[in-house]
C-alpha cells in the first residue's frame, strides 16, 4: 500500500519540485519568482480570457496525451502524435471547406471529425501494421511517419489547397465550425476555447472505461504487461497492437478538431505547433492513466499559455525547462524503489 | 574442533519483514552443513549475512573464532569466505581461466596477465578435487554442471576456506548432482567448511553432516543428519505433518484423448529437437515425461499448446480426440478443453501486475459466465476468485486488490493450478514442472489436486525434472533423451518401481543421461 500511495503522489511531487527549480532559475535570471508566478496566475486563471486560452491548449493536449497513453498500455511508445495530428488537421480543414453549404451542422461537424479521425487513424495504424507485419520498432516508424506527414502536408498545402496568395487553406463552412464556449454561454470571453473540450473529456473517460472496465482493455493491458503470457492465454497481440495504434492516431486526429473547426477554421503551416510532442510529456506525467491525462494536460496548457503571457518579463524558455524537468523528475521517482 | 562460523542471536529486518530473527548457529570447520526451509524462511538472508551482502541489525557473527562485521562481500572474500550463487556469474565469451582470474588482475592496466602459471594452478586445483574442466575452454561451450565447477574453482582459487552454495543442484542432472556431492565431500575432507542452502531434503540427508531447519525467519532446530528423517525435517519446515508422497490410488484409464504420431521438430537453424516421438494418453491416466532440460520437452510443449516458432519444421501428427491440432492457435486449443500449466509461471502463465482475481480468469476470460456488457461481471469474478482461492488454499487477504506478483511462488502456482484445473469441460491437462519453486506444503496440495483431476477422467501429460515427482504421480513414464524416447516404462513397471523406491529412481535417471 505504501508503494501505491507513493506512486499516486509522484506527479504532484514532480510538479512541485519542477516549480521550485523554475523559481530558482527565474531568481537567477534576476527576476522575483513570486512576482512572475503572480503575473502568470493573473494572466491565466484570474481572467475568463486567460482561462479560455489555457483550456484551449488543454483540449488538444488531452487528445495528444491520450494518443500516447493508450499505446503505452500495450508497451508501445507512440512518438507519432504530431504527424497524426498534422494529417488530421489538413483533412478536417479540407473536408470542412469542401462540404456544400446545404449540409447542416449536425452532419458537417461529425463529417469533419470522421475525416480527422480517419487521417490520424490511418497514420497510426500504419505504424501498428509495420510493427506486426515486419517487426519495425514503433518508435522508429512513428518518427519516420512524422517526417512524411510533415512533408506531405507541406506539399499538399502549397501546391494543392492553399488559397491564392495566402499560406492557408480555404475557410471551412459555417456548418463545420465548432461553437465556441463564449458564443453560447458568454463565459471565457473572446478566448478560442470551444466545445471540443467536452469531446476531449469524453474521450478521456471512454479511454479509462475501455482500459480498466472492458474485456478488450484487459487483454490490451495483459499484452503490455506480459506479452508472452498473453500469447499463451490465446490473446492475439498483433490485433491489439494494430488496433490501439489506429485508435491512438484517431484520437490524436480529434485534437485537430479543436484547432481547425474550433479556432482557426483553416489549415496553415505550423498550426499543430508541437502539440503532438507535448502529448508525450502529458502522458508521462499522467503515468499513462487516461483520467490523470486531464489534470496533466491542464498543467502543461497552463505553462504553455502562461509562459507566453509573461514573456515580457522572463523568456518563455524557462517554462519549457519546467515542463522538461517535471518529466525527468517523474521518471526518476518512478525508477526509484521506495 | 573449532567453529568456522558461529552466529549468536543474529536478527535482520527488511522494512516490516523479519527475515531473520535471533538466529544462532554454529558450524564446525571441515563439515558440510545444510540449511533448509521453505521459500521466504530466511535461508538466503542468512547466507547474505555471512557473506557480507547484508549487515545484521543485532547479534554477533564470528568467523574462525574472531568477531567480524563485513560491510561488503569483498571483505568476506578477504576473510576466506566464498559463495556460489544459484545463478552463475560468468562471462560466456571468456575462457574458464579468464573467468577465474577476473577481478584478480593485480597488474597495471596494459601489462599482460600471467596466464600460463595461473592456468597450471587452476588445472592442478581442478584435478585435486575431481572437477575436470579445461581451463582454456570458452565458458559458452560448457555444460551447466561444468559452469558450476568454474564457479567453485573461482572461489577456491581465492583461497576460500568456507564455501556457501545457494541451491546448487537446482539446475543439475542427477549425474551432475552426484559428481558435485563427491567434490563437496572431498573439499570437506581437506578441512574446508561447506554451507549449503537448499530445499531438497533427499540431498540434505545424502550429503550433509548437520542440518539446520528454518521457518519464518527463525531456526526451528539443528540436527545431525544421521539422526533425522525426511519426514521429520518436512514437519519442522512446515509446522505440521506433510505427506511427502501423495496417495496414488489405482487409475482406471479410458479412451485415448491425445495421441502423438511420429513427431519430428526442427528449428529454423536446422537443429533437430524431436525425432520420431510417438505416445498416447488415455483419459484418467498420467503420462510422465522424464528428461533433462533441453532434450525436446520445450518443443513438445510448444506444439501441444499451439505456439509457433518462426521457421520451424514439424513432421508427424498431434491428434486430440482424433483431430489434428498442429495448426491450431492457443485460443482454439483451449476451447477444445485443454488446460496447461507452463514451466515458466511468471513468463507464461500469469501477469504479475494483475490482481489475483484478474489472474484467476486469465486465459479463461472469454467464458461467458464472467461477462457483463463489454466488460466483466466484477462481482462474479471476485466471487469465483474467492471460491477457487479457498478450495486451493491460496493465501491472500484481498483477491481483488492484491497484485499477484506480491504473493509467494507457491501461492502464485496455486492460482495457476486452480485456474487451469477448474476449466470447464477439461479433457486434457498438460503440466510442466508444476511444483518448481513451490514449498513442500504447497507441493502436497498441488499433487493431490492433480490426482483428483485424473480420477475425474482427465488425461494428463506431466513433464518434470523431479524424478521423485514423476514416479509418485505417473501412470506411465517416458524417458526423453536427445529428442526421442529412450524407454517408456509401462504401468506395471512404474507401479513396481514406486515400491522399489531409490533403485528405480536411479534406473530412470540413467535413461535420461
Amino acid at each position: 500500500m505504501t508503494v501505491r500511495t507513493f506512486r499516486f503522489f509522484i506527479p504532484l511531487l514532480a510538479v512541485a519540485a519542477a516549480a521550485l527549480c523554475g523559481m530558482a532559475i527565474i531568481a537567477l535570471s534576476g527576476r522575483d519568482p513570486f512576482m512572475i508566478f503572480a503575473k502568470l496566475f493573473r494572466a491565466t486563471f484570474a481572467s475568463g480570457y486567460g482561462t479560455g486560452q489555457v483550456l484551449f491548449k488543454t483540449t488538444t493536449l488531452i487528445f495528444t496525451g491520450l494518443a500516447v497513453a493508450l499505446p503505452f498500455r500495450a508497451r508501445l511508445f507512440n512518438i507519432g502524435g504530431e504527424g497524426q495530428l498534422q494529417l488530421a488537421a489538413l483533412a478536417a480543414a479540407i473536408t470542412g471547406a469542401l462540404l456544400p453549404p446545404s449540409v447542416p451542422p449536425v452532419a458537417a461537424l461529425p463529417l469533419s471529425a470522421l475525416a480527422a479521425m480517419a487521417a490520424g487513424g490511418f497514420w497510426g495504424a500504419s505504424a501498428g501494421l509495420l510493427k506486426v507485419r515486419f517487426g519495425v520498432n514503433e518508435v522508429i516508424s512513428t518518427i519516420m511517419l512524422n517526417f512524411i506527414a510533415q512533408a506531405a502536408t507541406g506539399y499538399l498545402l502549397t501546391w494543392r489547397f492553399a488559397e491564392p496568395s495566402s499560406e492557408h487553406t480555404a475557410e471551412i463552412g459555417r456548418a463545420a465550425m465548432m461553437p465556441q464556449i463564449d458564443d453560447l454561454s458568454g463565459l471565457l470571453a473572446g478566448s478560442p476555447a470551444n466545445f471540443t473540450l467536452i469531446l476531449a473529456l469524453g474521450a478521456a473517460l471512454c479511454a479509462a472505461l475501455y482500459l480498466f472496465r472492458s474485456r478488450g482493455g484487459y487483454e490490451l493491458r495483459a499484452v503490455g504487461l506480459q506479452p508472452e503470457a498473453a500469447a499463451w492465454a490465446g490473446i492475439r497481440s498483433g490485433r491489439h497492437v494494430t488496433a490501439v495504434m489506429a485508435v491512438a492516431g484517431a484520437v490524436a486526429g480529434l485534437g485537430a478538431l479543436n484547432l481547425v473547426s474550433g479556432y482557426k477554421h483553416y489549415y496553415e503551416a505550423g498550426l499543430t505547433g508541437g502539440f503532438g510532442f507535448s502529448g508525450i510529456a502529458v502522458a508521462l506525467l499522467a503515468g499513462a492513466h487516461p483520467l490523470w491525462i486531464v489534470p496533466a494536460a491542464l498543467f502543461f496548457g497552463l505553462l504553455e499559455y502562461g509562459g507566453l503571457a509573461v514573456g515580457a518579463y522572463v523568456p518563455k524558455d524557462i517554462f519549457m525547462i519546467i515542463q522538461a524537468l517535471t518529466i525527468l523528475i517523474v521518471i526518476v521517482l518512478n525508477a526509484k524503489k521506495p | 574442533m573449532e567453529h568456522a562460523i558461529r552466529l549468536t542471536s543474529v536478527s535482520k529486518t527488511f522494512g516490516a519483514v523479519k527475515a531473520c530473527s535471533k538466529v544462532s548457529l554454529s558450524i564446525r570447520s571441515g563439515t558440510i552443513h545444510a540449511v533448509v526451509g521453505e521459500n521466504g524462511a530466511g535461508k538466503s538472508t542468512l547466507a547474505g549475512l555471512i557473506y557480507g551482502m547484508h549487515q545484521p541489525d543485532c547479534g554477533r557473527i564470528e568467523i574462525n573464532g574472531t568477531t567480524v562485521s563485513f560491510s561488503s562481500p569483498g571483505e568476506a572474500i578477504a576473510a576466506g569466505i566464498g559463495m556460489v550463487h544459484q545463478h552463475f556469474m560468468l562471462v560466456p565469451t571468456l575462457t574458464v581461466l579468464e573467468n577465474v582470474l577476473l577481478g584478480l588482475e593485480k597488474k597495471s592496466l596494459l601489462s599482460p596477465l600471467d596466464l600460463k602459471n595461473s592456468g597450471e594452478s587452476i588445472r592442478q586445483l581442478s584435478l585435486k578435487y575431481g572437477m575436470a574442466v579445461d581451463p582454456l575452454a570458452r565458458v559458452s561451450t560448457l555444460s551447466v554442471g561444468e559452469e558450476q565447477r568454474v564457479e567453485i574453482l573461482k572461489v577456491l582459487y581465492r583461497n576460500a576456506r568456507i564455501l556457501i552454495l545457494d541451491e546448487p543442484t537446482a539446475v543439475l542432472t542427477p549425474l551432475e548432482t552426484r559428481q558435485l556431492f563427491a567434490v563437496l565431500r572431498s573439499l570437506a575432507g581437506e578441512g574446508k567448511t561447506i554451507l549449503i542452502i537448499t530445499h531438497k531434503l533427499d540431498e540434505v540427508l545424502a550429503l550433509a553432516d548437520t542440518v539446520t531447519v528454518m521457518s519464518r525467519g527463525s531456526v526451528t532446530g539443528t540436527l545431525p543428519c544421521l539422526e533425522t528423517s525426511k519426514e521429520e525435517l518436512a514437519r519442522m519446515m512446515v509446522g505440521r505433518s506433510v505427506l511427502l508422497r501423495v496417495d496414488n490410488p489405482e487409475p482406471s484409464p479410458g479412451n485415448i484423448v491425445l495421441s502423438i504420431e511420429n513427431l519430428g521438430y526442427r528449428t529454423a537453424t536446422g537443429l533437430g529437437k524431436l525425432e520420431a516421438v510417438s505416445f498416447s494418453v488415455r483419459s484418467g491416466e498420467i503420462f510422465g515425461i522424464a528428461g533433462v532440460e533441453g532434450n525436446g520437452q520445450s518443443e513438445l510443449l510448444s506444439l501441444l499448446w499451439g505456439l509457433r516458432e518462426r521457421g520451424r519444421e514439424v513432421s508427424g501428427k498431434v491428434l486430440f480426440e482424433g483431430a489434428d491440432i498442429t495448426r491450431k492457435s492457443p485460443g482454439e486449443i483451449t476451447r477444445l478443453g485443454v488446460s496447461h500449466i507452463p514451466e515458466d509461471r511468471l513468463k507464461h502463465a500469469v501477469v504479475a501486475g494483475f490482481s489475483v482475481a484478474e489472474n484467476m480468469i486469465f486465459g479463461r476470460h472469454r467464458e461467458k459466465r464472467f461477462h457483463r456488457g463489454f466488460g466483466f461481471d466484477r462481482q462474479e469474478v471476485s466471487r469465483y476468485a474467492l471460491k477457487l482461492g479457498e478450495t486451493y488454499d491460496v493465501r491472500c487477504t484481498d483477491h481483488v486488490n492484491t497484485p499477484l506478483g506480491t504473493l509467494s511462488g507457491g501461492n502464485q502456482q496455486k492460482v495457476v493450478v486452480a485456474r487451469e484445473l477448474d476449466r470447464p469441460g477439461m479433457k486434457l491437462l498438460i503440466l510442466a514442472q508444476p511444483t518448481r519453486g513451490v514449498d513442500i506444503g504447497a507441493i502436497e496440495q498441488i499433487h493431490r489436486s492433480i490426482i483428483a483431476a485424473r480420477d475425474r477422467g482427465t488425461a494428463i501429460v506431466l513433464v518434470s525434472s523431479e524424478l521423485d515427482e514423476l514416479i509418485s504421480l505417473s501412470t506411465r513414464i517416458g524417458a526423453l533423451y536427445k529428442g526421442s524416447f529412450r524407454r517408456v516404462f509401462t504401468r506395471e513397471e512404474v507401479l513396481e518401481g514406486r515400491r522399489r523406491g531409490r533403485p528405480f529412481e536411479e534406473e530412470l535417471g540413467l535413461c535420461i543421461t
